[in-house]
């Protein structure tokens, strides 16, 4: 048995020894974590601040938060010389506190600008992502197909200061719902995080500053716009326009 | 990507593998037969792998044991009902009473859930107020259950050790005959993980080989509206053939909750009155319906969701039109919506004889 293992060893080492020559040349390379943060307009926001009505949006509406998960892909790395698009997606959920990844392609280092997707683009949005599936994220076909951008539930309390639900979800407008919905424009946006050095494995903090959803450039009133808004393309275009300003870099590690 | 030298140097590596375990086999310890769980087509293109625990592989004699103690009365304390009591195959493993009742006559204050498609279930939260953390934890309860089996788990390994047969499967299943409390739920969690449906006439449907009415068609437009039946948000689409989200949610039963749910679980208030969506296949054996089996039909269910939703603090926000009392629908949708939700139903599930005592 000793020189059985003496043996494999002995493989193991020179297994390893020949693939050692084929790094000699390349740049370091390093891998990014994207770490997704809330807050309130500075606020910090988790699972444990979910569920009591606690905020005030631009328009005063009083609301709480119950459910909080979206989607963010394509991960782009560019500098003047090249880019690397990282073509991911992954679904942030900070109702169960699941909130980074780390991509499994590495980067060499360098200073890029970074910027990824919210939501998912009209190619990745028309494939069939089954851990997307298995989190029930989908939108039904009558309704353009494809999955949710965003899922933000909570309650306000309305003019008749009653409690009352809302669903802020975000996906690809769309007019016509039916067996042959048509789409009036784009509403997964780009996020640009500007410059960012990154010499090692680097933490990358992203801020999503929720009340921005409720701000500019559209003054959303929960009284009017609250649930069945998928649907509604109207609102799903304001949604893109008050996304723009939802997000920004945080603490870079 | 291997060089032809790599690839020679893998060849040797397995080589000696394949040696050592050949050395390993004149063990006369008999090596339970590995049997993965067949997955559905419809499955395998649309959701994630199920979750098998490490600890706890399928297993040709695994599985049978497990059917075995399923059916068995002798983890009762009297030896007048087993599992099957409560989870019987004709009805998708459930029983067809409002709360099931235990071995003394006393009726317990949950309906029972039906079983199938459980490996799927990601986030292991069993039970209708998620108590249980995994299959094999779901199955210690009940045993000890006062209105369940109502029996003790020392009891019940004794019976098993002194039974003719027992130490020999447990042996043939675990490679030891010293029978335990674990290695019986073990069992019984591998044959319930067998317990997959996935053949409905929906399923065809999708595969092709089936046409569903214009009026079942309807039905399923409904279901996945969100302004008319929005049902989609919690009990999935035909991208998720679960047709459930194993998720947590109060759907409105009621103003004032007898039964906290997930709450008394979790101990958070915000958790009181939510309880896990059931899938929605099979819905033709499973009545009655909800954590308390309070609607006895389709058209109950259908109605509570349409004019019947009760506001409460931890209602879902998922819940539409609370304040009308639902979403309102016609007797036209409502008929067309339970048309569809038959479809769900799996017949070959019920009639599987691998499923049978």
């Amino acid at each position: 048995m000793k020189k059985k293992l003496a043996l494999l060893g002995l493989v193991v080492l020179v297994l390893y020894s020949c693939g050692e020559d084929n790094d000699d040349n390349q740049e370091p390379q390093v891998f990014t974590t994207f770490e997704f943060t809330h807050n309130w307009d500075g606020a910090l926001i988790t699972s444990i601040n979910f569920n009591a009505i606690q905020y005030t949006n631009e328009n005063g509406d009083l609301l709480s938060i119950e459910r909080l998960r979206y989607v963010v892909s394509d991960i782009i790395f560019s500098n003047e010389e090249r880019t690397f698009e990282l073509d991911i997606y992954n679904l942030i959920d900070v109702t169960n506190n699941d909130m980074s990844f780390t991509p499994q392609e590495s980067i060499p280092t360098g200073t890029y600008n970074v910027s990824f997707t919210f939501g998912l683009d009209n190619e990745d949005n028309s494939e069939n992502l089954i851990d997307l599936n298995s989190e029930s994220f989908n939108v039904p076909d009558n309704l353009g197909g494809g999955y949710h951008y965003m899922q933000l539930d909570g309650k306000f309390i309305n003019s008749s200061m009653e409690e009352q639900g809302y669903n802020y979800h975000a996906i690809r407008a769309v007019e016509n719902p039916g067996p042959n919905p048509t789409f009036p424009q784009d509403t997964f946006f780009n996020v640009d995080l500007g410059n960012i050095v990154i010499n090692d494995n680097v933490e990358v903090e992203v801020e999503m500053n929720i009340a921005e959803w409720f701000k500019t450039p559209n003054l959303w009133d929960l009284n009017e716009l609250n649930q069945m808004l998928m649907p509604n393309a109207s609102a799903q275009i304001l949604m893109y326009q008050n996304g723009q300003n939802v997000f920004r870099l945080g603490d870079v590690n | 990507m291997l060089t032809n030298k790599g690839t020679r140097h893998i060849i040797f590596f397995f080589g000696l593998l394949i040696l050592n375990y050949n050395c390993s086999s004149d063990d006369s310890t008999h090596v339970p037969k590995l049997q993965p769980l067949v997955i559905p087509e419809i499955f395998s293109d649309n959701i994630i792998d199920p979750i098998i625990p490490s600890d706890n592989p399928q297993t040709t004699e695994g599985i049978a044991l497990g059917k075995r103690l399923f059916f068995d009365n002798i983890l009762s304390a009297n030896g007048t009902k087993s599992c099957a009591s409560c989870h019987s195959p004709q009805s998708a493993f459930t029983d067809n009473a409002p709360t099931s009742v235990g071995i003394d006559g006393i009726a317990g204050t949950r309906n029972s859930m039906p079983l199938f498609n459980m490996a799927w279930n990601y986030n292991e939260r069993f039970n209708w107020d998620g108590k249980a953390l995994s299959l094999e934890s779901q199955a210690i309860e009940p045993v000890e259950n006062p209105i369940e089996l109502h029996s003790d788990w020392d009891n019940v390994v004794a019976r098993l050790q002194a039974h003719p047969d027992y130490p020999e499967l447990f042996d043939l299943a675990f490679n030891t005959s010293t029978i335990t409390k674990e290695l019986t739920t073990k069992a019984i969690a591998q044959f319930e993980r067998t317990l997959i449906s996935a053949n409905s006439k929906f399923d065809n449907y999708l595969r092709d080989q089936a046409v569903l009415s214009p009026q079942e068609i309807n039905g399923l437009d409904i279901f996945l509206r969100e302004d008319k039946g929005d049902c989609f948000h919690c009990h999935g689409n035909p991208n998720n053939p679960l047709w459930t989200d194993n998720d947590f949610h109060n759907n409105g039963l009621d103003s004032q909750f007898t039964d906290l749910g997930l709450g008394a679980v979790t101990g958070d208030p915000s958790d009181n009155g939510k309880f896990r969506s059931p899938s929605l296949r099979n819905l033709a054996y499973s009545a009655p319906y909800m954590h308390d089996g309070r609607f006895s039909t389709l058209e109950e269910v259908i109605n509570h969701y349409s004019e019947g939703l009760q506001n409460s603090p931890t209602i879902d926000p998922l819940m539409k039109k609370v304040d009308e009392g639902g979403v309102q629908l016609t007797d036209q949708e409502k008929a067309d919506l339970k048309a569809f939700l038959l479809t769900l139903t799996d017949p070959s599930f019920i009639a599987n004889p691998d499923f049978q005592n």
